[in-house]
């Protein structure tokens, strides 16, 4: 996942209120239980992807977030011996025990497949959307250490991304380079090769960036001061709709709307309430997209 | 610095020994002196990073400003040094250009109207106001390196440490770099410390030259008085103008182009006037095309050993890299690829060994096309040297007698041929062509010349030799042909001798002071030359 600046009322809303609201998707998705809710969270985030014209890079993240959410919600039933309402009795299954695949069990793997799914492509949408220069500038402002091993961290990455790339090449440059085969395994083998090269190469690199952060003066600095820049429209609409989509949740829960329980027995309202809860959150997520003044700032 | 001894963690001896100077406030000063010779630790100390960060023994004192080395680490240093070290890929630490001329700007608490500014400043100073919304991981390596630069520049330190700043940067750009830090340094005052392989680059731009010899000061004085001394002492740290002008008995050594003329013009040997680049008066031979591209190569009456036809690499949604071009390779033969930063050089050698494929046109390989890459570290994945490379081909690079030792414990330059020898491989399937990027970065004089004297020799045995480089003295010394790319077109194909002594920034040394004349662009061709005139005039 890498941060591209693009032309998009997301990309244009300071770190604060974009990462807020990208952070709001996450929190609402871990407090909802709802498969409507869940849903709607989803769609919004999908949503929020073509908004910020960086659904590609949400489908890229999807194709490893849905095998590992579907592996989830497959392993749920075997673990997780909850719920009355038996589907197959497996017998005694070693390491599982007396295996009874319920109901209750399947949904609630599910529902849990369908929050991780969320959460993942939210920050994903975060990592694609939010510069990640102005948001080590925020950290440093809370705690200086972690911001420096987190600006090495992720400059490591593209610098290790790179190395990979040219180590890669070189390989290929190699006299002896068809000598390993052209099938699948000499494939794998010289990609080990490679990783295993990066690798080696990893710590000498870490110093390296490491003495450019000293030499540019990173440990020194107290307090960095604060950018007193004046609110976009598009940092009020994402703050804005970062908190409405919490409050609304968090009230929704309290209020009894949208509640959903998976064991002992499934049990879940849809009605009305949960309708215009959908609704209304789908809307506050998607509702600052529409507005596209001033978004190459 | 006071008598400053440094080894570093586990070495058998010092990098710097008993090592004292002092830097006036805006002077300009370059480090000289060959590889492994003690100028990166020099500079590596003078910026803190030394004892702090890599440890080791150290005894003496550096003090830069009011800071003593000893009680502040280089983040605090950093406050009135600003340092490039050599390589640009680690040293952009922020995802947007921006962002990283903004970090010092920041660390050292300026208010956001002040980062602003000084960002602007510096981008406007270096040329890469274009980039600044970049993202730092799509930039070319003269790119990076110009922003690095940039980042050590942005905060008007002091002191500026640069270690060979211009490595991966064309003549134009180079040129452009040293008369930016001429610049600061007559009009703010900051004092610069340079190391410099290129010497001829940035010798005139100097008031100071410091030599280091075994970590040890072997000259400090003038750039005049280096000349005389590296002319007596040192003659691969000489620069062609010195060389020129010895070779041809003429004194004083001089420091630059406008020296050398001066010296010709007192000994009544003003240069010729030249006519049109690239034209008659320069091609005494007349064998340089008037069609960019068509090189009416001499006959070898044998299949070329690459074929390049109208070959195009257009990138998905991007420029084109390279448009339409022509190229045809003989055995045997040697070539330079040059050309401005993204002029194309590293993309034509990639689909020359068939690491890219064209988007239009074809290529024709007679045989395998051996490419050794900038790196030469990417290429080992063994333990021994031995295991790296066939038997024949590490003789082949003269280092069969090292088949046991670590890749990773060679020298440079070995590191280079036994990368080298990767790229050949055995000598039953000998390579048609021979392909090296930019194989002079970091490099010494001597190493450069032992390394055209072995592509000379592949060049002897039938392979042709591509070469892309930006060091056009290097080009001078081991090309009989030179391909110059721009904007991924070829605008010049022709012999070497016409191409670098017909152009400004794409011109020897040899060739600026001699304007053109005989088409010389190496010193001993110069020197020659002139001889030839001295013996006519006292003949006359």
């Amino acid at each position: 996942m890498t941060y591209h600046r693009q032309a998009t009322p997301l990309h244009a809303a300071r770190v604060v209120a974009g990462g807020g609201f990208c952070l709001a998707l996450v929190l609402c998705a871990v407090i909802a239980d709802h498969p409507l809710v869940l849903g709607a969270l989803l769609v919004a985030v999908l949503g929020a992807g073509v908004g910020a014209r960086c659904l590609g890079e949400l489908g890229r993240v999807l194709r490893y977030a849905l095998p590992l959410a579907l592996i989830a919600a497959a392993l749920n039933p075997l673990f997780s011996h909850q719920g009355l309402t038996v589907l197959a009795r497996l017998g005694d299954v070693p390491p599982f025990g007396q295996l009874d695949v319920t109901l209750e069990a399947l949904v609630f793997g599910a529902v849990f497949a369908l929050k991780l799914l969320v959460v993942v492509l939210a920050l994903a949408l975060l990592s694609s959307t939010v510069d990640p220069d102005e948001m080590l500038r925020v950290v440093r402002r809370v705690s200086l250490r972690s911001a420096l091993t987190a600006s090495l961290a992720t400059r490591m990455w593209t610098v290790l991304e790179r190395d990979a790339r040219r180590l890669a090449e070189a390989r290929r440059c190699r006299a002896d380079w068809r000598e390993g085969g052209a099938g699948r395994a000499a494939r794998v083998a010289a990609a080990a090769v490679v990783v295993r090269a990066v690798a080696a190469g990893a710590l000498e690199r870490a110093v390296d960036v490491a003495a450019t952060l000293e030499i540019r003066g990173y440990g020194s600095v107290r307090r960095p001061p604060r950018h007193a820049l004046p609110w976009s429209r598009h940092d009020l609409d994402f703050a804005s709709a970062g908190l409405a989509l919490v409050s609304l949740t968090v009230a929704s829960r309290l209020a009894g709307v949208g509640d959903f329980d998976t064991y002992p027995t499934v049990h879940g309202s849809v009605g009305l309430p949960e309708g215009l809860l959908v609704a209304v959150l789908l809307g506050v997520a998607l509702l600052p997209f529409t507005d596209r003044r001033g978004v190459t700032g | 610095m006071e008598q400053v001894t440094y080894a570093y963690p586990g070495a058998p001896r010092p990098a710097l020994r008993n090592l004292s100077l002092e830097l006036a406030g805006g002077e300009f000063c370059v480090l000289a002196g060959g590889s492994a010779s003690g100028k990166s630790t020099l500079l590596r100390a003078a910026c803190g990073l030394v004892p702090h960060f890599y440890g080791g023994v150290f005894s003496g004192r550096v003090t830069v400003g009011d800071l003593d080395s000893r009680d502040h680490g280089p983040d605090h240093m950093a406050r009135v040094t600003g340092t490039l070290l050599q390589d640009p890929e680690t040293q952009i630490v922020m995802s947007t250009v921006r962002a990283e001329l903004s970090l010092p700007l920041e660390n050292r608490g300026y208010r956001p109207a002040a980062v602003a500014r000084g960002v602007e400043e510096v981008a406007l100073a270096l040329g890469i106001e274009s980039l600044l919304d970049r993202s730092t991981a799509t930039l070319s390596g003269g790119e990076l390196q110009r922003v690095a630069l940039g980042a050590a520049l942005a905060g008007q330190p002091l002191l500026i440490l640069l270690d060979e700043p211009t490595s991966q940067l064309d003549p134009v750009a180079g040129d452009e770099l040293i008369g930016l830090l001429r610049r600061l340094n007559e009009e703010w005052g900051t004092t610069v410390l340079l190391i410099e392989h290129r010497l001829e680059r940035c010798l005139a731009a100097a008031d100071r030259v410091i030599a280091l010899v075994d970590g040890a000061i072997a000259w400090d004085g003038d750039p005049a008085g280096f000349q005389e001394w590296a002319g007596r002492e040192r003659a691969e740290l000489q620069t062609p103008a010195a060389r020129l002008i010895a070779a041809a008995g003429l004194h004083p050594a001089p420091v630059g182009v406008k020296q050398a003329r001066a010296i010709l013009c007192d000994h009544g040997l003003e240069a010729e006037p030249a006519g049109e680049p690239g034209g008659e008066a320069h091609s005494r031979r007349g064998v340089m095309s008037r069609r960019p591209g068509r090189w009416r190569r001499r006959a070898r009456g044998a299949e070329p050993a690459l074929e390049v036809r109208g070959l195009w690499h257009e990138l998905r949604a991007g420029p084109a890299i390279l448009r339409g071009v022509n190229l045809t390779l003989a055995a045997g033969e040697r070539v330079a690829l040059m050309g401005r930063n993204g002029a194309g050089k590293s993309t034509l050698l990639r689909h020359a060994n068939g690491l890219l494929s064209p988007t239009r046109g074809r290529l024709h390989r007679a045989g395998r096309v051996a490419l050794l890459l900038q790196n030469p570290g990417d290429y080992f994945l063994h333990e021994r040297v031995g295991e790296e490379a066939p038997p024949d081909a590490l003789a082949l690079v003269g280092l069969d007698g090292m088949a046991d030792r670590h890749p990773r414990d060679l020298s440079g330059g070995e590191r280079q041929r036994l990368a080298l020898a990767v790229v050949l491989g055995a000598g039953d399937r000998p390579a048609s062509v021979v392909a090296l990027d930019e194989p002079t970065r970091g490099m010494d004089r001597g190493s450069k010349a032992e390394l055209a004297e072995r592509l000379g020799g592949l060049a002897r045995r039938g392979a042709a030799v591509l070469v892309a480089t930006h060091e056009v003295e290097f080009a001078a010394s081991f090309a009989e042909r030179v391909v110059l790319l721009a904007e991924g077109r070829v605008i010049a194909d022709a012999e070497a001798r016409e191409v670098l002594a017909g152009g400004w920034y794409f011109a020897t040394e040899t060739a600026r002071i001699l304007g053109g004349e005989g088409g010389a662009v190496r010193p001993e061709q110069g020197a020659e030359l002139l001889r030839r005139r001295l013996r006519l005039e006292v003949a006359g």
